[in-house]
């Protein structure tokens, strides 16, 4: 099912408190939100893609009000899209934050004593903070938070041993060595909720040794493993499970294909792509949920199970607003504490922004913009290239740049930038590359991130023709890219070994402080033929 | 898992053992074929019948495309060889393998990919040639996520 298609279900479906208005008191909008009855005898809770945020932030999310049928002004349509995101920002405040979504988390633990609270993974990558304590300040915030299970992707950016060091129970049923294949991590774990044996099965990135650099994990292959995956159901079947659910970090259109070819899935919690279902899309007879990401939503999977398996699930999926939910004091103090050593270089100042600075967007984002600009001016390049990652959260017009803001947006163990002399056809190769990567017909082989973000050129996509065939008319200066002549490229987070170049938060900073005010940007972006796979998407 | 690290020694078994029973046999032509239709020609099997009896377990992209795993089995009754060919590589067919009667027809072999490619497997069985293909993708990688 093509993302269109799925879109327009969850639109036909409506929004579990769609009715919020935009004028409700906060007490009412507390009470609405997050009064979520009880239901059933097993309960999970879900977040995934929190990306290291400890404190709340502001995140525009890439669609607009028309993908998810909600009226404008509400809170739930600041949550699920990009619609006056400005006004509302200011309106509705700061999103996330570990101190209020473990309020959150300890609200529907009272009154749902057995339930179990998952991590999809990229909790320990997205700031500066988790970068520079090899995620062990997430590491304190999930054990605090009450994280049962986790799987991974960005986890393996820190290397094979850091990832084995954590004290959480990490599954991941698709990561085995590369030389027996051995399994490196438990696939499943079964537990006895209400007296109900439950089996939450792991599913780790699938393609963590090609989308980021292979160096990391040398000893351990992945992929998507759907015979395995099948395996293992059966055998949490045949070991008594009488629910089988998948933590996924697939991406949601991997996801949604994957419930369809596997077997006895109850449902599918899943993450990666930042999507946030505003209601789970049915598969067959599996439920599947995307949390969105940088702990702005609290999945809710209620399940009435019985002696024959699962009779009736419930899903919701809370958004976290940081001015609903009071701060709990116990995670508040660990934030500030595991913050205190970094807060001075943290603050620095390095500019303004006059406009609004985000990242998300198939194609471009402000962000990504300003970080082209560094790039092409601080490495003296024709042409700049930022990869496609949907990490990083936003900034408000009039808001000061500050470095760990710049840091939300580059904060990876490979950061070094690169400045090489490439060919035009050499360019087109790559963007070919990128582009199958991100566009290609089938789930299995979209990777989930973003197109490349391109400075210093202009190019036309047509994202749904095959490799080879999606990008033309590459011009720089209003001139064909010639396919023999050589460019000076520069750009950051190389997936091979060795590189040395400076630091991409280095370059940027040094751009920022010479800047002083940044303007409003605007995101550069392809011509687009024929159908864009998204329309909607900004 | 214990099965198939057993599964896997006795595939390098044979990977070991075969080549050497073989060696007369060599086809020195089907090996150095440049293109896939050239090797199967070399073979004698220039039009085989499609199968889903022959299943091929691969990556759908290549981790390493220095090193990229394929397992190939075969449900067809009889099946007396193997043999798979990367069709976008200077030296198409990788291998040939070769089965005793009643042997299990199951091979594993790491191969090495420049580029995305369709791996075609042709079973022989009772004389007459099955194919069955699947691409193998290759690429730069990076930018993900």
């Amino acid at each position: 099912m093509r993302r269109r298609e799925f879109l327009q279900i969850l639109g036909a479906a409506g929004v579990a408190g769609a009715s919020l208005r935009p004028n409700l008191s906060a007490a009412q909008a507390r009470a609405e939100l997050y009064d979520v009855k009880p239901f059933g005898n097993v309960t999970l809770l879900h977040i995934t893609d929190t990306h290291a945020q400890l404190l709340p932030v502001y995140f525009r999310e890439p669609f607009g009000l028309e993908n998810y049928n909600l009226k404008s002004g509400t809170p739930l349509a600041y949550a699920h899209t990009h619609a006056d995101f400005v006004a509302l920002a200011k309106r509705y405040g700061k999103v996330g934050g570990f101190a209020h979504l473990a309020t959150l988390v300890k609200r529907l633990r009272a009154s749902r004593p057995h339930a179990l609270l998952l991590d999809g993974g990229d909790s320990w990558q997205g700031s500066a903070t988790a970068l520079w304590t090899k995620g062990a300040d997430m590491m304190g915030a999930q054990e605090r938070l009450g994280v049962d299970y986790m799987t991974a992707h960005w986890e393996f950016t820190y290397g094979m041993a850091r990832v084995k060091e954590t004290k959480l129970p990490l599954l991941a049923q698709n990561v085995r060595t590369t030389d027996f294949e051995d399994p490196v991590f438990d696939a499943y774990a079964l537990r006895e909720l209400s007296g109900v044996p439950v089996a939450i099965i792991g599913q780790a990135f699938p393609y963590t040794p090609i989308a980021n650099p292979r160096y990391f994990v040398p000893e351990w292959t992945f992929g998507i493993q759907e015979a395995r995956l099948q395996v293992t159901i059966d055998e949490a079947r045949g070991k008594g499970a009488k629910a089988v659910v998948l933590l996924s970090h697939n991406g949601s259109h991997v996801d949604l294909k994957l419930a369809s070819r596997v077997r006895g899935l109850d449902a599918i919690l899943g993450g990666h792509t930042h999507d946030a279902f505003p209601r789970p899309v049915r598969v067959g007879s599996t439920l599947v949920t995307n949390a969105g990401s940088n702990g702005k939503f609290l999945g809710v999977l209620d399940m009435d199970v019985g002696t024959s398996g699962v009779k009736e699930l419930r899903y919701r999926l809370l958004p976290v607003f940081s001015n609903l939910l009071e701060a709990d004091a116990g995670m508040a103090a660990y934030i500030t504490e595991a913050r205190r050593p970094f807060q001075a270089k943290l603050g620095e100042r390095l500019a303004l922004t006059e406009g609004l600075l985000y990242r998300r967007g198939s194609f471009n984002g402000t962000f990504d913009e300003l970080i082209i600009r560094a790039l092409l001016k601080e490495k003296q390049a024709e042409i700049a290239f930022s990869p496609g990652f949907r990490w990083g959260t936003t900034l408000l017009p009039g808001e000061p740049i500050t470095l760990e803001h710049l840091m939300d947006q580059t904060a990876i163990t490979y950061p070094n930038t690169t400045l090489n002399e490439l060919s035009g056809a050499q360019i087109k190769a790559i963007l070919e590359d990128v582009a199958d990567n991100v566009f290609h017909a089938d789930p299995y082989l979209q990777q989930g991130g973003d197109m490349v973000r391109v400075g210093g050129m202009s190019y036309r996509l047509e994202p749904k023709a095959k490799i080879g065939h999606r990008i033309s008319a590459l011009e720089i200066a209003g001139k064909p890219l010639h396919s023999t002549k050589r460019y000076k490229v520069a750009g950051w987070a190389p997936v091979a070994e060795g590189i040395t170049g400076e630091p991409i938060w280095d370059v940027v900073a040094r751009y920022l402080r010479a800047t002083g005010t940044v303007p409003p940007l605007k995101a550069q972006q392809p011509r687009l033929a024929g159908t864009n796979p998204s329309p909607n998407m900004s | 898992m214990k099965t198939t690290r057993r599964t896997l020694i006795a595939a390098l078994g044979a990977l070991l053992l075969k080549p050497l029973a073989a060696f007369a046999a060599w086809n020195e032509q089907a090996f150095g074929a440049k293109t896939a239709a050239d090797a199967l020609k070399t073979l004698g099997a220039s039009s085989p019948a499609a199968s889903k009896d022959i299943v091929i377990e691969a990556p759908q992209i290549a981790e390493n495309g220095a090193v990229v795993p394929i397992e190939v089995s075969s449900n067809i009754p009889g099946t007396s060889s193997i043999a798979v060919l990367i069709e976008k590589n200077p030296f198409p067919l990788a291998g040939r393998f070769e089965f005793k009667d009643g042997a299990l027809p199951y091979v594993k072999l790491n191969v090495k990919m420049g580029e995305t490619s369709d791996v075609r497997v042709i079973a022989t069985a009772g004389g007459k040639h099955f194919a069955a293909s699947r691409e193998i993708k290759v690429t730069i990688g990076g930018c993900g996520g």
